[in-house]
């Protein structure tokens, strides 16, 4: 337990720490992407580090993903630790073939020989009217690779921690930052330091439904079971933090608590990890469910511009709240 | 072919669940009816062994038809029932040439099988955990009925249903028949939805312009102040999970039963020119139907049931008249009707009386209203409640004193 003073920070700051505590640890370390420099990054993640580190180590990039992922590769490889920002993980698609063909493989491919210790930090996730081309949350798809690491921190302390150990993999390692989480505030140990980066967390305990969030729908999870504990039902959240691999045993523990369970996931419902998460409680926990998994997702439509679209398509507390209550059976009088 | 209510004058067979050289006992479910209200599963009521089926699958025929002949058991012989589904031991070809065997196709085309609604099954729906739960205490899934998402038996169904004096299962038949096989055997005649819509519409008219034509109805209403009964269903259900908690139509039902068991006039038939006091104080609870029409099966021995088992029984009852699976004895043996409008938001109902019964007590919706008590007015919830009686069956004065005692009833909530 730390013992130094809490202090409010915000999400995006806490990042920015982790970033400027990596590089005045190693000197390996430094930061790329499109606007992560003079313009203080996109997301203002990166404010002022080219003041305190210099062009060499905070550069800014042409704007073509596929080029500077594949640069981070080689940096990695030749023994740098790199963190490579993209703007969004809509634009990670043109860096797909690096990350999958080359940064998920090389190890495998050259026998061994090779390590890829990249960082690739990237903004996912809807909510801000930055409409359809700008708002995916594509996690599940980068979930289905072998080889990468992916992590969904939702919490401050996860903000903070999850980049050092993430650079200390000799894996690549993607972490995805929700947008809406950026001016999260809170408070945080000053000395705050390191978290694990392979289990899952329970961020509210309860007895009668599992909801299983990550990233951006955590907060949703939390205020649904917020509104059921007015109606007396306890709902356990499971914030998932390590996307892949998936940490199956806090899931399956947590299931065989309640008995049911939710999965509350920003992707599309259709081959998503939310799928993912259901099928492996299905396998692993049949005979302790109550009744079927149910899933809270967006609707399966490019993300609307219009606030009011945006948000009907966006898994709401409320939609969870209702899922919850049909699953329970909660007397409707006739 | 039992009178399944008073408004039905035919039944069609669906589906026999003996066989000739079958052991029965009273209460066992033999067969499927379909009234023109709903799919009834009929009871027998006396004992022995199947003789004869004499109404074959599919044929529709009048209130009072010989069904099926028994033979009484002579003494306590142990004949082992023959488990299995109807008809497995000739499993039909896949071929529509067996159909030649089967009885004479009603008037109407039968389903075809692959058309056949997968809704239609038997197979309980039942958790995972719940079955695994009803393994360990040995509890017949067959009996209990279920509370989770579309009817689906959960764990605290199972639990509910294992205390002491669990009735002895009444179906004999497997608790999970075949369908996909049992159907090409039993070409159930083709009955459309809107079919069943305008038979249901006929029959709900008849009854009551029979009622209307016949029963000197008299109505009394009287508003009831019911602040007490809900602060005291708030606090009792802040002890409940969830899915157990009460409505207050529990405590209206309940209310309404414990009163009838005090006013034998108002809980009965007229038949024949006279009263005829019901044995025992059934409820018929009406229950509208999803896509039009109305049923009201008896909830058995209302006065003599906690509120917990009063919310399990209407919950079961909804659930089966929904899915078309009461039974013969729900069908013809509620003694009085309660109607409760409320969530449709009117405030009060002058009821139809449903025919033989005499008496229907209806509730409107809970408002809060201005209400005076020794001087101060006040807000409290307040619910109308109305009663239409038949004339020829008891007066006015009768009449009031039962309304009198549904309210001093939900005075005093903790007695229900």
């Amino acid at each position: 337990m730390s013992v130094a003073p809490a202090e409010t920070i915000t999400y995006r700051d806490a990042i920015r720490e982790a970033i400027r505590e990596a590089m005045l640890a190693d000197e390996r370390v430094f930061l790329m992407g499109e606007d992560v420099g003079a313009y203080g990054g996109c997301f203002g993640v990166s404010r002022g580090l080219l003041d305190e580190f210099g062009p060499e180590r905070i550069r800014d990039t042409p704007l073509s993903e596929s080029a500077f992922v594949g640069a981070g590769i080689g940096a990695a490889m030749g023994g740098m630790r790199p963190i490579v920002e993209v703007m969004t993980v809509n634009f990670c698609l043109l860096a797909l073939d690096q990350i999958m063909n080359n940064a998920a493989t090389i190890t495998h491919m050259s026998g061994g020989q090779f390590a890829i210790p990249l960082v690739l930090r990237m903004t996912t996730g809807a909510g801000r009217q930055v409409a359809a081309q700008h708002s995916h949350s594509l996690e599940g798809w980068l979930a289905h690779i072998p080889g990468l690491k992916l992590l969904a921190p939702a919490t401050l302390a996860d903000a903070r921690g999850m980049l050092a150990p993430a650079l200390a993999d000799p894996n690549p390692v993607l972490i995805f930052e929700h947008g809406s989480l950026y001016n999260l505030e809170g408070e945080l140990a000053a000395d705050a330091g390191a978290v694990d980066i392979e289990r899952a967390a329970i961020r509210r305990p309860g007895a009668d439904v599992t909801l299983i969030a990550y990233g951006g729908t955590l907060p949703t999870a939390l205020s649904a079971a917020e509104e059921l504990a007015t109606d007396g039902v306890e709902a356990e959240v499971l914030d998932l933090r390590v996307l892949r691999p998936l940490d199956d045993r806090a899931i399956i523990e947590s299931v065989m608590r309640t008995h049911r369970a939710v999965v509350v996931d920003e992707g599309w419902r259709s081959g998503s990890l939310a799928a993912e998460v259901s099928a492996r409680i299905m396998e692993q926990a049949f005979y302790e469910l109550d009744a079927p998994v149910a899933r809270v997702c967006s609707a399966e439509v490019p993300m609307p511009y219009p606030r009011h679209l945006e948000q009907a398509a966006l898994p709401q507390p409320g939609k969870v709240v209702d899922e919850v209550r049909r699953m329970i059976g909660v007397p409707s009088d006739e | 072919m039992p009178s399944l209510g008073a408004d039905m004058e035919a039944g069609t067979v669906l589906d026999w669940y003996v066989k000739p050289g079958d052991t029965v006992k009273r209460g066992d479910i033999v067969a499927l009816v379909d009234t023109s209200k709903a799919e009834i599963e009929v009871e027998i009521f006396d004992g022995g062994v199947i003789d004869e089926l004499l109404v074959p699958v599919g044929e529709r025929v009048p209130v009072g038809t010989v069904l099926a002949t028994l033979h009484p058991v002579p003494a306590e012989v142990p004949v082992p029932v023959p488990v299995g589904p109807p008809a497995p031991e000739t499993p039909a070809p896949p071929t529509p040439a067996t159909a030649v065997t089967l009885p004479p196709a009603p008037p109407s085309a039968p389903v075809p099988v692959a058309a056949a609604p997968a809704g239609t099954n038997h197979r309980l729906r039942v958790s995972p955990l719940a079955r695994r739960a009803a393994a360990q205490l040995g509890v017949d899934l067959s009996v209990v009925s279920g509370s989770g998402p579309n009817g689906a038996i959960t764990k605290s169904d199972v639990e509910r249903a294992r205390p002491a004096g669990q009735p002895a299962p009444p179906v004999e038949r497997p608790a999970t028949p075949a369908p996909p096989v049992e159907r090409p055997t039993t070409p159930a005649p083709a009955r459309e939805p809107g079919d069943r819509q305008a038979a249901m519409r006929e029959a709900i008219g008849a009854l009551m312009a029979r009622s209307k034509r016949e029963i000197p109805h008299y109505y009394l209403q009287l508003e009831i102040d019911i602040g007490r009964a809900l602060d005291w269903l708030r606090d009792a259900n802040l002890q409940r999970p969830m899915n157990e908690r009460l409505l207050p139509s529990a405590l209206l039902l309940s209310a309404v039963a414990r009163a009838a068991a005090e006013m034998p006039e108002m809980n009965g038939f007229w038949t024949d020119g006279a009263f005829r006091p019901g044995g025992g104080v059934h409820l018929g609870v009406a229950i509208s139907l999803r896509g039009g029409g109305l049923i009201a099966p008896a909830l058995h021995d209302a006065d003599k049931k906690s509120l917990d088992d009063i919310m399990a029984g209407v919950r079961d009852l909804v659930q089966r008249a929904r899915a078309g699976r009461l039974r013969s004895s729900e069908m013809s043996d509620p003694t009085l009707t309660v109607t409760n409008l409320g969530e449709r938001g009117v405030d009060l109902v002058h009821g139809v009386i449903y025919p033989p019964q005499v008496a229907l007590v209806g509730f409107g919706a809970v408002r809060e209203r201005p209400w005076a008590i020794d001087g101060m007015l006040g807000v409290r919830p307040v619910v109308v409640a109305t009663l239409a009686a038949d004339h020829r069956a008891s007066d006015g004065h009768a009449g009031g004193r039962f309304l009198t005692l549904i309210e001093r009833r939900l005075q005093k909530p903790e007695t229900l």
